[in-house]
């Protein structure tokens, strides 16, 4: 019965996006974090998604896996502090290039999501409920 | 008994299909920030007439959405949507989606009713009452 993969597949989603909230959490925790060297400072993290076959059965859906994460490349952003004890002989420190708006709005997009795929799961139970009371009464 | 079953087998094939969509959206849902992954969908006419027809095979199972489903195989009519691709390479519209999604189960609950009423009525017609 094809409906009981819907389970599968939205648990593959609630966790890659229970991963994807974790990384923004981490993200937006160090994008204050000051260093020494631009070499120092925290890089921002992105998750990277893939999809899969159900192992389960002969469907064609797919669920989703988490591939790991990538850096951010951009630079790190310089900050004119000459009393921070990290400063350089120029007075500079180095914060990281985390764009905490960037992670707002994608800390959005991941509970969106979450929701969504929380509704669809919700919905094949309706449905598997049905189905079991056929031919009743 | 063949004349249950024919009477039954449309019904009992739209509700397997509708299923197997419901499966497919669910995974195109999940899968929407996935990069390069291309929506997919089932031609639901097309699949329903080759089933109805009798063509129904063995199921085969594919590991690579690159490999082909043989003729008679499992639901062979399906369609991965190419354009309108994101940055990533992603089809995905996520509130298309979801509409089809509830449209679908909708579909599904209607079948179930089909469904119902005929059973309802065989027995009827087997008690006689």
């Amino acid at each position: 019965m094809s409906l009981e993969s819907v389970f599968g597949v939205g648990q593959s989603a609630l966790v890659a996006q229970t991963y994807r909230l974790n990384v923004i959490a981490e993200n937006l925790a160090n994008a204050e974090v000051a260093a020494a060297t631009p070499e120092g400072a925290y890089k921002g993290q992105y998750p990277v998604f893939r999809s899969v076959l159900n192992e389960a059965g002969d469907s064609m859906a797919m669920g989703v896996r988490i591939d790991g994460t990538v850096e951010d490349q951009r630079p790190a952003r310089s900050s004119y502090e000459p009393g921070n004890p990290l400063a350089d002989e120029d007075g500079f420190v180095y914060m990281s290039n985390v764009n905490s708006v960037q992670e707002m709005a994608s800390m959005m997009a991941a509970s969106r999501s979450y929701q969504t795929n929380v509704e669809v799961m919700n919905t094949a139970k309706d449905l598997l409920m049905r189905t079991l009371t056929i031919g009743q009464q | 008994m063949a004349w249950i079953d024919s009477s039954l087998s449309g019904q009992v094939v739209a509700l397997q299909l509708k299923s197997e969509r419901a499966e497919l959206i669910a995974g195109n849902i999940a899968n929407s920030d996935t990069p390069n992954y291309k929506a997919r969908d089932i031609d639901f006419r097309a699949e329903f007439e080759r089933r109805m027809s009798g063509e129904l095979g063995g199921s085969l199972r594919t590991t690579s959405s690159m490999h082909m489903t043989p003729q008679g195989g499992n639901a062979s009519h399906i369609e991965f949507k190419e354009d309108g691709a994101r940055e990533d390479g992603n089809t995905v519209e996520s509130e298309k989606e979801q509409a089809s999604f509830t449209k679908n189960a909708i579909q599904y609950q209607v079948s179930l009713q089909f469904l119902n009423s005929k059973i309802r009525g065989l027995k009827l017609a087997l008690k006689g009452e």
